[in-house]
């Protein structure tokens, strides 16, 4: 391949300029995502996240305070402020009524309706003045247009975690995901070396049985296993959707994913190496053991992996085998929940979606690796 | 009674057959050889004799006791692989020490004969290394180590030189003789397809061709009395030189016309009854010298020279013969392609054999 | 915190529960017939004997869940597909009758054979032409990376991130997801696009196609890495220019894994749920058949019938693809 493209120049270009849009495409969006999680809520529903570095102008209101916050200076009754409550930022226009928030530059003087004068400086400071006392207790609104610089802020991310939970559901998933992905390892392992080294009747047929049930649907399972747990529930008296009903499911549905990745790469290790530990006097649990485990590391890392991502991620069986409260609903349950009930709260959601997706974003970009080599190991053969 | 002792041993994968009947003797302490062309059934024989493949029909003993049916751990051999099958997670002691601890011996005892081996091989500064960490000759000795710590009955050896380069390949060659000579009474089975390994070590070479022995000899009696024509064949290079021929003259010596018209008599009895039929007349190339005084077995055109030096190759093209006849000449010749050539030999290291393929002097 | 540290005890009780069951039944089996301290024609025996029993100690868990947690609910979901909704009153083909003059079933049938023509075919075109394309560049591992990532987001995450991108705002005030911000920088009016009936499913699919175009690339990039160098320099010599050494040279060298590709995203498209109950639920005619059953499943306290019925139709769609896995399967082992 090298030969072909190092010959032309542009042809090089124009890899490398497709790469990069590519690149772009793929990469924008959950970018975007992470950008507008860390910005200040009122700036990331008012102005694109590409803007982030940029300043937004927003249109605000504020309340000035009302006649008890006014003083009186050389016969004149001044109500002082800062609309920007001591922020960054400047105002560029101003105004007094929800008809005419910007009709007067910032600088200028306006008259009230009551007779008093309102001033609003560039840097937001604001003063009434009039020359009688004021009387009303509710303080005069005051419209602006506020060029804001950008803002960043893990504020979102302290809101969800606390006031939506997130932080529960958290530990929720990974009270799912740890054992769901450790157990089925061992109980594949041992039967993915007796399907690749044992000899006995109706080998070939349980590993085309492994095969067929790779792409089971699991919605097959759904129902007639939550009916058995519902009547298993019943009988103990217990509930029919406990942490223990989610493990057993996972372990099973992980399965013949983990059988077959295992058995392909068990299957290939070099039969003499077996064979001289048989001749050693090892018998098959041993070379188990002592053999093939240690030297199936890769693989076993493999499926950890893919077990890993696939528990974290699933939203299916969780909803099924798993309650809808607090101590039960796991990450992805909770951001489809806030889907629903937060739609258009970006910074609800944005922050969320990052909380559940950066622990298989760093197991992916730390062990990658290992997952590449178990998917071609998967769908390939040989790798 | 001791050694091996092979009845009529046979092995099928379902229908077909692929070892079809061997019977053998191996006496204790000797070294033999099995060799033969790639698929001729000589590791499927090694590898049933060390109970890791099954046997279909027949009987294997070991040392007076039928062991058809005992796992190799308990038949008293231990195997070198071709791959050297190294445990790669397991340092070289571990390595050697792992059918000890297996079968729960003590610290003491896998320390002492784990030493020892080492010691034979040369091995000790490495006993912490990694197999990864050596280089191929080592990890082979590695591998043979590991066998002389079981201390077994019969060494079992699969084709340990073949992935070690030209020169190592000799130097371990050499290493095996010697140790061979250090266990007089261990038995050693030996599998190659390389004549030279086979010639070098063998006290006796098994020669297999699809599943059957064509002979069992020692080295210089395959090279000397080839029992057919797979063995004159398949030992020596280049081949023997077979030519087509009629008996003419019967009894204490053998009168043979080439189809060319030349005759020759080979001190060699025939029965009667081989008159007037076809036989094969073999004779190996470097037993052919140039003629000198206008007698000649065989004459032609040279197709191709091959000068290597010490020899010179000819390759002749002979009237009534289908493959060219070889002759290795020592010394370097200038002869060119076309050129016309006759060659003799000396009729006392001449071969016959009958229209089946069978050496006269066995029959 | 208790939680997951109870959760921990429990991995490692499962964990150790399975040790302690492959230790304790294989010791078992060893002393039950010992191949030590016996004479050799017992102690083979026993080997012997040990050796057939072992495969199914060490099979004996998995078949175990692979039976309770799959097998045996293919069937039970079969002989759902033919009662009722509480599963008690045999209905005969009732439940399949009501599907197929079910608009919602139908709209759902469309929009599956809609994904399952889209998305394969999208995810494998593109996953190829990235793999050709950075295979060439010396940044290719990263670029790889960083398109391979969205395997990691889970289909929620996924659909958050796209919701976002396809955020519409009524026309005049500012967009603030990124596809209406481009259309109306070119001049076009914005558009609530997961809304668009017909048109949203082809904006769903692209959140499935942009996580499975990674998964596409890493297979593509090792099987063409795969081909022999001699093959593609004997067409340069043979004088092919890139093109035709990329269609006729290096994709039927191929084939079996595009296949392959191709293949394993068809199953999870078949399967696909959260994708469309985040977005849209089914709304604006995007439903799809998994969210269908899912809905059947607990709508009004679940009818275990009809959303047994649509599982049997998700799986009679898998079985061509299933039984051509068993035959190249069984095929490679017999090459090994």
């Amino acid at each position: 391949m090298a030969v072909a493209a190092s010959s032309r120049a542009p042809l090089t270009w124009a890899v490398h300029i497709a790469a990069l849009l590519l690149v772009a495409l793929w990469v924008f969006p959950t970018f975007g995502l992470f950008v507008s999680s860390v910005r200040d809520k009122d700036q990331i529903a008012v102005s694109g996240w590409w803007t982030a570095l940029t300043s937004s102008t927003q249109n605000q209101v504020t309340r000035a305070p009302g006649a008890d916050g006014q003083i009186e200076r050389d016969g004149v009754f001044v109500i002082a402020g800062n609309v920007l409550e001591g922020g960054s930022g400047s105002v560029s226009h101003f105004g007094f009524s929800s008809r005419a928030p910007t009709d007067f530059e910032a600088g200028e003087v306006a008259t009230l309706r009551d007779g008093s004068e309102l001033t609003v400086q560039e840097d937001g400071s604001f003063e009434i003045t009039a020359n009688e006392a004021f009387t009303k207790s509710r303080g005069q609104r005051i419209f602006y247009t506020a060029t804001a610089p950008p803002r960043f802020t893990l504020d979102n991310y302290a809101t969800v975690i606390g006031a939506e939970n997130l932080g529960q559901s958290f530990i929720n998933s990974m009270t799912v995901t740890i054992p769901a992905t450790v157990i089925p390892i061992l109980i594949a392992a041992f039967a993915a070396y007796a399907l690749a080294w044992m000899r006995f009747p109706g080998r070939a047929l349980l590993i085309a049985g492994v095969v067929g049930l790779l792409v089971v649907p699991l919605q097959m399972s759904l129902i007639p296993l939550l009916s058995a747990y519902n009547t298993i529930g019943a009988f103990f008296g217990v509930p029919a959707k406990t942490y223990l009903g989610i493990w057993l499911a996972h372990t099973g549905f992980g399965l013949p994913l983990a059988i077959y990745l295992l058995r392909n790469y068990i299957a290939g290790l070099p039969s003499e190496i077996m064979e001289s530990a048989r001749v050693d006097g090892a018998n098959d649990f041993l070379i188990f053991v002592k053999i093939v485990l240690p030297l199936s590391f890769p693989a076993l890392a493999s499926f950890a992996i893919f077990q890993f991502l696939w528990v974290w991620n699933d939203l299916l069986v969780a909803m099924v085998f798993l309650g809808a409260q607090d101590d039960e609903l796991v990450l992805t349950g909770r951001l489809v929940n806030l889907l629903g009930s937060r739609g258009g709260d970006w910074e609800i959601l944005t922050a969320s979606a990052f909380i559940t997706i950066i622990v298989p974003l760093l197991v992916f970009f730390s062990l990658q690796r290992y997952l590449v080599r178990g998917l071609l190991a998967g769908s390939v053969k040989g790798g | 009674m001791s050694g091996l002792l092979l009845t009529d041993v046979r092995k099928a994968y379902g229908p077909t057959e692929v070892i079809h009947g061997v019977d053998l003797e191996i006496d204790q302490g000797e070294f033999v050889v099995f060799v033969g062309p790639s698929g001729c059934g000589k590791s499927t024989l090694l590898r049933m004799i060390a109970g890791l493949e099954t046997i279909t029909d027949g009987d294997l003993q070991i040392d007076g006791t039928r062991v058809n049916d005992i796992p190799p751990s308990l038949r008293g051999i231990a195997m070198v692989f071709q791959s050297y099958a190294l445990y790669p997670h397991m340092t070289v002691f571990d390595n050697m020490a792992f059918s000890m601890r297996i079968a729960k011996a003590s610290k003491a005892e896998i320390q002492k004969r784990v030493t020892e081996a080492a010691e034979i091989l040369q091995l000790t500064p490495y006993l912490n290394r990694l197999p990864k960490a050596m280089s191929g000759g080592q990890r082979q000795r590695v591998a043979i180590g590991r066998a002389i710590v079981r201390d077994p009955k019969v060494f079992l050896f699969d084709e340990p030189l073949s992935n070690l380069d030209a020169a190592l390949r000799v130097a371990t060659r050499i290493e095996i003789a010697k140790l061979k000579e250090s266990l007089p009474n261990s038995t050693m089975i030996y599998v190659t397809h390389d004549q030279v390994e086979a010639m070098t070590l063998a006290d006796r070479i098994v020669v297999l061709s699809a599943g059957y022995i064509e002979q069992v000899g020692a080295p210089i009696d395959l090279y000397e009395k080839p029992a057919n024509l797979f063995v004159a064949k398949f030992i020596g290079s280049p081949a023997m030189n077979i030519v087509p021929a009629t008996a003419t003259e019967t009894g204490t010596a053998t009168g043979v016309t080439l189809s060319g018209g030349n005759g020759v008599t080979v001190p060699i009895a025939s029965p009667a009854t081989l008159s007037g039929h076809a036989v094969h007349l073999g004779f190996r190339p470097e037993d052919l010298s140039l003629s000198t005084n206008g007698s000649a077995l065989v004459s032609g055109e040279i197709t191709l020279v091959e000068s290597l030096g010490e020899v010179t190759n000819l390759y002749v093209d002979v009237a009534g013969c289908e493959e060219p006849v070889v002759a290795k000449i020592a010394g370097i010749h200038l002869f060119r392609r076309g050129e016309s050539v006759s060659l003799t030999a000396d009729p006392g290291k001449m071969h016959l054999f009958n229209e089946e393929g069978r050496s006269l002097l066995y029959l | 915190m208790g939680q997951l540290l109870s959760a921990l005890v429990i991995m490692i009780l499962g964990v150790g529960g399975c040790a302690l069951y492959f230790l304790g039944s294989n010791v078992l089996l060893d002393k039950l017939y010992p191949a030590k301290g016996q004479d050799t024609e017992v102690a083979s025996r026993n080997i012997n004997r040990v050796n057939s029993i072992r495969p199914w100690l060490f099979l004996g868990p998995a078949v175990l869940f692979l039976t309770a947690y799959l097998i045996y609910p293919v069937f039970d979901s079969l002989r759902l597909s033919f009662h009722d909704r509480s599963g008690d009153t045999f209905v005969g083909l009732g439940n399949y009758i009501w599907m197929v003059n079910d608009p919602l079933f139908r709209e759902s049938m469309f929009n599956n054979m809609l994904w399952l023509i889209v998305v394969p075919t999208a995810a494998t075109f593109f996953g190829l032409v990235i793999a050709a394309v950075t295979d060439r560049i010396w940044w290719g591992n990263i670029a790889k990376s960083l398109i391979f990532m969205p395997m990691a987001i889970s289909f929620v995450g996924a659909s958050v991130i796209w919701k976002f991108v396809y955020d519409y705002r009524g026309e005049g005030s500012e967009q603030i997801g990124i596809l209406n911000a481009v259309v109306t920088a070119f001049g076009g009016a914005p558009q609530a696009w997961i809304t668009l009936p017909f048109w949203n499913n082809f904006f769903l699919m692209v959140i499935l196609i942009w996580i499975q175009t990674g998964f596409a690339m890493v297979i593509l990039s090792a099987a063409l890495r795969g081909i022999s160098e001699e093959t593609i320099e004997a067409a340069v010599i043979d004088g092919a220019n890139p093109v035709q050494i990329f269609f006729k040279i290096m994709i039927p060298q191929i084939w079996g894994t595009i296949a392959v590709v191709w293949t394993t995203i068809t199953i999870l498209v078949l399967k696909v749920f959260d994708i469309v109950l985040a977005m849209t639920n089914g709304q604006w005619n995007s439903q799809v058949l998994a969210n269908l059953m899912f809905d059947w499943m607990f709508r009004g306290g679940g009818d275990f019938g009809r959303g047994a019925a649509i599982a049997i139709v998700i799986m009679v769609l898998v079985i061509p693809i299933m039984v051509w896995n068993i035959r190249r399967a069984n095929a490679e082992m017999e090459g090994r």
